[in-house]
């Protein structure tokens, strides 16, 4: 089921879960296999959203590794006021804005690093008609393809799952790190806001560019290909 | 910008994901909604926005290295021993 499946609204997955509760508890009793999952659940999660931040795969991983060792000692103080996965991920997120700066990168979410403050197009404003069009104005020029006769193993192919891949890498840092975190790792709007300290019409605007983007990379590809 | 009046394709296409994040008021949803209906090109715009998300919610993680696994749980080892 991948075609047209649009999200409802966030599930409130915003506070901590009773099973958030329980794990912390088991971490705290110092249960190993529960640390182990954990950590194996997230590494992937966590290593993308670090590299990011300092650029270099390398330090990426000292990256999370720090912020498992500020986990364990951060844990005692874990209230649940958000979930376990979005207190990780901002432990994560203040440790890698840490290590950028101290390496002297400039960091996606420093209060005016302004990328993408001009007007953007979701589509190229070419592919409708202009304003002088007497009756349909603003309308599709010609309609976009519908991928409803793209077979669902093509859609789910590796091609295109690189070329996905390859449009999330070259999107401007905000809105990679905006997409991954909703799209990818599957966070609510709430939690990534929690995560990344941007307001919801920031957040919004950087998603609605980066999906805009993966879109019409994946329209390209497939429109090529009919032909 | 008009407030009101037929919602044009074009700015149906800028509105989509304040349409799905639930952040349009509703008077501008129900404008929005209204080319649903009747658009097979906002239809399938919208639908390709879906199929977008929809894959980028499959891209595959990868798994952790075992000496990873093993610097992290001699972390966790000494973090235990306190």
């Amino acid at each position: 089921m991948v075609r047209g499946a649009i999200a409802g609204p966030d599930t409130p997955s915003f506070v901590a879960s009773a099973d958030d509760i329980r794990l912390v508890e088991t971490l705290r009793a110092g249960d190993e296999r529960a640390f182990t999952s954990l950590v194996n659940e997230l590494y992937s999660s966590l290593l993308r959203v670090a590299m990011i931040y300092v650029g270099s795969r390398a330090v990426a991983e000292e990256v999370v590794q720090e912020t498992w060792v500020g986990v364990l000692h951060g844990i005692d103080r874990f209230e649940g006021r958000s979930s376990l996965r979005t207190w990780i991920f901002r432990i994560l997120t203040n440790t890698a804005k840490t290590r950028a700066e101290r390496e002297g990168r400039s960091i996606p979410f420093s209060a005016l690093a302004g990328e993408g403050d001009e007007r953007e197009s979701a589509v190229d404003p070419d592919r409708f008609l202009g304003p002088d069009h007497p009756t349909w104005a603003g309308h599709w020029a010609a309609y976009p393809m519908s991928w409803s006769e793209v077979p669902e193993q093509r859609l789910l192919s590796k091609e295109v799952r690189a070329l996905i891949e390859d449009a999330v890498e070259a999107l401007p840092a905000r809105q990679r790190i905006v997409i991954r975190l909703r799209d990818i790792e599957g966070f609510s709007s709430e939690e990534a806001r929690t995560i990344l300290g941007l307001s919801e019409a920031n957040q919004r605007v950087l998603l609605h560019r980066a999906r805009s983007k993966v879109r019409g990379a994946l329209e390209r590809y497939l429109a090529q290909e009919q032909i | 910008m008009k407030a009101s009046g037929d919602m044009t394709c074009r700015e149906l296409v800028d509105l989509v994901t304040n349409y799905l994040e639930g952040a349009l008021p509703r008077a501008e949803r129900v404008r929005f909604e209204e080319p649903l209906a009747y658009c097979p090109g906002c239809i399938d715009y919208l639908d390709q926005i879906g199929t977008t998300i929809a894959l980028l919610g499959r891209l595959s993680e990868e798994d952790m290295p075992r000496e990873t696994e093993l610097a992290f749980l001699d972390a966790f080892r000494r973090w235990k021993a306190g």
